[in-house]
């Protein structure tokens, strides 16, 4: 694949890196009027992107402001003589503070002063950066190593110029603030000082490096503030809606509002002939949910041209083969399932009948959730630019790396004509793993001949989603004479497109609680027929399974008469590691410190006034570990009023605390928005819902106060865009079975009545 | 033409005037920093002034903007570059994740200071409740706000 070959590269210091590059990319005398993007996020620095004119339409950087005298030991370091240090985050931005972790990381392995670095977002290309998608709570896990070499290679290079001009041992100099000291004398060199000299030097293998002990660390572990805080509270151009280009048109897309109908036929001359309406065209589609499905494209002159053309859009859809889903049916007929077996059983471990059968208690119970939509605040969109059978694309995407494949796969052309540049994105939460908005954008492109922002409206964005799956749970379970956990079923009902397996998301993963707890456990289930799209949200499964799982967890303690606490570290016994060797597993003595540190901290045991109560909670998931204390009250006319949520957590050493805690806090409010009021529901194939009016995305009133905390074990780093938020909905489910008595085993509680 | 006057500067601008004001905005005069969430003035991320007065841009026509003051994000800093008490505290507070309804969020909470200089925790409830925050990032914001209520008092005394 391609593109964005950063000219750094051709420092004489990195050639190992141009190797591993296409060559065809080096060369490109010419900048075309691209460069001359709007948008600050990549134009704002040293670095312009551009696309050769009359050649192959790959991106390179210009030289503008990058020297031969510059320091650029790898793909994201750049240092300058007058001192400027740049430091390339190569993830997308979804919110999740990537773009301030990656770089801090290399900020403190190179020992740069945190206020001089300047952080842009890299240029896509995966030959040099690895992976660059942002998804699984995995970005600061799998570079953490990546990074720390990165800025640990070009300190030792700087380091070993210092030496050598001052002639001394490079042992007896060390590094503080972009600065290198001779601790004997005293004397000192800026890092921009010894630039030139540093990028004359052989980058170390990454053997002969030493990174640093963590105590060493002065960067990582701070708070610090986002890199794009100022642009973003100054309304500077930053995000993929944000996106200008020359001669730009402005493009929507109608779909079938039930999943996989076809344009019989639509007004399309009426349309035509519009105020600012270009051209509108029917698009028969790949049939692919993820690439381009059918629809009617209008471009036109400006978003609001495109927008008022859309409203007069009448489209005639064929729906021989579109989805006929209804969340009613689906709710009727688990309903009716419940109280049978399973159609085929997936787990059989130990002798669950047995262990019903000497049961001091038994708890059977049928729990619900509802498909949700992602709803990231920013509505999906694309700027695309077809041209001489090539492209270019500016997205606020998550997965840059593969939309470029579906891109090609949509237009069928290679994927070496596919130039793409990452922008900010407003909010993720996994939507943008899908890369549907830049395929339709590519070939609307392609249809007019011209650059074209493709946006979508807020009801496109409700009604073509890849939602998180809605799913039913029929739970058996047993506690013995001695109080102890001795047998757990489940009947899960669930939902597929082809018969045999589930829908995306809609599975219960090999190993999920309790099984690996547990001697006695069935799982069986049934697939209900379905054919919208679902996909990952935010900690995909665990989002639903924690509510389930977790909440009946309760009741099975409420059954043995023992405290949730204590029955909760009881179940996760000693401590180990559920897949030895794989550090990436569930570790209960992990998981018992975090659920000890935020029952300590919420006050558990400690009496508290009638109307209210604590609820537990914890759940394992993406290799953190997070157990939280919801503190409620419940009136007699089922207000919920939710005071205070204490989170406490284990992903190893904290990168920064602030995004850390920023992160949490998050994933509470978000946990709460969704489990208090939101559902998608369809009927005949089509969402009924199409904005916030009927998709009550929590508002700042019901915020409850939150205490987080962090146990910052000597385990490897992991990520924390996700895991924090499944306990959220369990623990306050249980905090409301203690202050009112009433067990929700329905999602959204608005289902049973609950308003805030 | 439609004569607007955004951020002390006037324009002429050729637009259909019932194009709502966020499309102008955003479209014809380039200042992208006020965002589209919605199109139907649930979530606040299109908020400007208007004479001082939050209004929802996506749900307001151009004409209306005509004769009036219109304030975006990104005339809220004086004219010198010095930042809002309110931007300064949302980088103090480091209260961004993804960013994108932060403009509409500091659009109201503006509002809010000149009319209330010191709102309670419901004051600012109340004046921020229908500006969403995808993220849910409310808990900086109402630090935010208070701290930039604060900074503002203590300028008020030293003078």
């Amino acid at each position: 694949m391609k593109i964005n070959q950063p000219r750094i590269f051709a420092n004489p210091a990195s050639a190992h890196l141009v190797a591993t590059s296409d060559a065809t990319n080096t060369v490109c005398g010419q900048i075309n009027r691209r460069t001359f993007l709007k948008i600050a996020g990549i134009s704002g620095g040293g670095l312009v992107l551009g696309v050769c004119l009359g050649g192959p339409s790959r991106a390179v950087a210009s030289a503008s402001n990058i020297l031969a005298s510059d320091f650029a030991p790898n793909a994201f370091i750049q240092i300058s003589p007058d001192g400027s240090i740049v430091i390339y985050s190569k993830g997308p931005e979804i919110g999740q503070g990537i773009k301030t972790a990656m770089p801090m990381i290399v900020a403190e392995e190179l020992d740069a002063d945190w206020s001089q670095v300047r952080v842009e977002q890299a240029p896509i290309n995966t030959a040099v950066y690895g992976r660059q998608s942002a998804g699984g709570s995995r970005s600061i896990a799998m570079s953490w190593d990546q990074l720390r070499y990165a800025g640990a290679a070009a300190r030792s290079m700087l380091l070993t110029a210092a030496a050598e001009r001052w002639g001394v041992a490079a042992s007896e100099c060390t590094t503080r603030l972009s600065t290198v000291i001779h601790t004997g004398s005293g004397r000192r060199l800026k890092y921009g000082e010894l630039a030139e000299d540093a990028a004359a030097l052989p980058v170390p293998g990454e053997t002969s490096v030493t990174l640093k002990q963590r105590k060493e660390y002065r960067l990582l572990g701070t708070r610090v503030g986002g890199v794009d805080n100022r642009a973003i509270v100054t309304g500077q151009a930053l995000f993929g809606i944000d996106q200008v280009v020359p001669g730009m048109l402005y493009a929507v897309y109608e779909k079938c509002p039930a999943t996989g109908g076809s344009v019989a036929s639509a007004n399309l001359d009426q349309i035509r002939a519009l105020d600012g309406v270009r051209d509108a065209f029917v698009l028969a589609g790949n049939g692919l949910t993820t690439e381009l499905m059918p629809g009617v494209a209008i471009v036109a002159t400006s978003t609001w041209a495109a927008f008022a053309a859309k409203q007069q859009l009448r489209v005639s859809w064929d729906e021989s083969d579109a989805a006929t889903d209804s969340w009613s049916d689906a709710i009727a007929q688990a309903t009716a399932l419940a109280t049978k077996p399973g159609k085929e059983t997936l787990v059989e471990q130990g002798n669950v009948d047995d262990a019903f059968e000497h049961a001091a208690h038994t708890v059977e119970a049928f729990y619900t959730y509802p498909f949700v939509s992602h709803a990231p605040l920013e509505p999906q969109n694309c700027t695309a630019w077809y041209q001489d059978g090539a492209i270019e694309i500016w997205a606020p995407t998550q997965t840059p790396d593969s939309g470029i494949e579906l891109v090609a796969h949509t237009l069928g052309i290679e994927t070496d004509r596919i130039t793409l540049h990452q922008l900010r994105a407003g909010g993720g939460f996994g939507r943008r793993l899908m890369n549907d908005y830049m395929c339709e954008a590519a070939a609307i492109s392609r249809h007019v001949g011209a650059p074209v922002k493709l946006q979508w409206t807020r009801e496109d964005d409700m009604a073509h989603d890849f939602y998180r799956p809605g799913g039913f749970h029929s739970l058996k379970a047993a506690v013995d004479s001695s109080g102890k956990l001795s047998g757990w079923q489940n009947h899960f009902i669930t939902f597929s497109a082809d018969g045999q397996i589930p829908t995306s998301r809609g599975d219960i993963p090999d190993g999920e609680f309790p099984a690996p707890l547990l001697a006695n456990y069935r799982l069986t289930q049934t697939l209900l027929p379905w054919k919208t799209p679902t996909g990952p949200w935010r900690a995909p499964r665990s989002n639903a399974l924690a509510f389930v799982e977790q909440s009946f967890l309760h009741e099975l303690a409420i059954a043995a008469g023992r405290d949730h606490l204590e029955f909760l570290l009881e179940v996760m016994g000693e401590p180990r590691w559920l897949q030895p060797g794989d550090d990436r597993s569930l570790n209960t003595g992990r998981a018992a410190a975090v659920i000890k540190l935020a029952a300590e901290k919420s006050g558990w045991g400690r009496p508290l006034p009638a109307g209210r109560g604590r609820g537990l909670a914890f759940y394992f998931c993406h290799a953190g570990h997070f157990a939280e204390v919801a503190e409620v009250s419940v009136d007699p006319n089922k207000k919920l009023t939710v005071h205070r949520v204490t989170v406490a957590g284990d992903i190893g050493p904290i990168v920064n605390l602030s995004g850390a805690e920023n992160q949490c806090e998050g994933a509470v409010i978000d946990g709460l928005s969704t489990m208090l009021g939101l559902e998608i529901t369809l009927e005949q194939g089509r969402v009924q819902e199409s904005n916030f009016g009927q998709y009550p995305i929590l508002g700042i009133a019901a915020t409850p106060h939150i205490d987080v905390h962090f146990i910052q074990s000597d385990f490897p780093p992991t990520g924390l865009g996700e895991p924090a938020l499944p306990p959220l909905a369990p623990a306050v489910c249980n905090a409301i079975f203690a202050a009112s008595g009433h067990r929700a085993r329905t999602l959204p509680l608005s289902r049973e009545g609950f308003r805030t | 033409m439609l004569n607007l006057t955004v951020n002390g500067i006037a324009h002429s601008i050729d637009v259909d005037a019932s194009t709502p004001l966020l499309w102008v905005l955003r479209d014809d005069l380039g200042l992208v920093g006020t965002k589209f969430g919605c199109g139907k003035s649930f979530c606040g991320a299109c908020t400007v002034h208007l004479n001082g007065k939050p209004v929802r841009s996506c749900s307001v026509p151009a004409r209306s903007g005509v004769g009036q003051a219109i304030t975006t994000i990104e005339g809220l800093a004086s004219k010198n570059g010095t930042l809002h008490p309110l931007q300064e505290a949302w980088i103090e507070h480091d209260v961004p994740q993804c960013g994108y309804c932060q403009a509409g969020q500091i659009m109201s909470a503006a509002a809010l200071l000149e009319r209330n200089p010191v709102p309670s925790d419901a004051d600012i409830d109340d004046a921020m409740q229908d500006n969403l925050c995808r993220c849910g990032t409310y808990v900086r914001i109402r630090k935010a706000i208070h701290s930039a209520a604060a900074k503002i008092a203590n300028k008020g005394d030293q003078v």
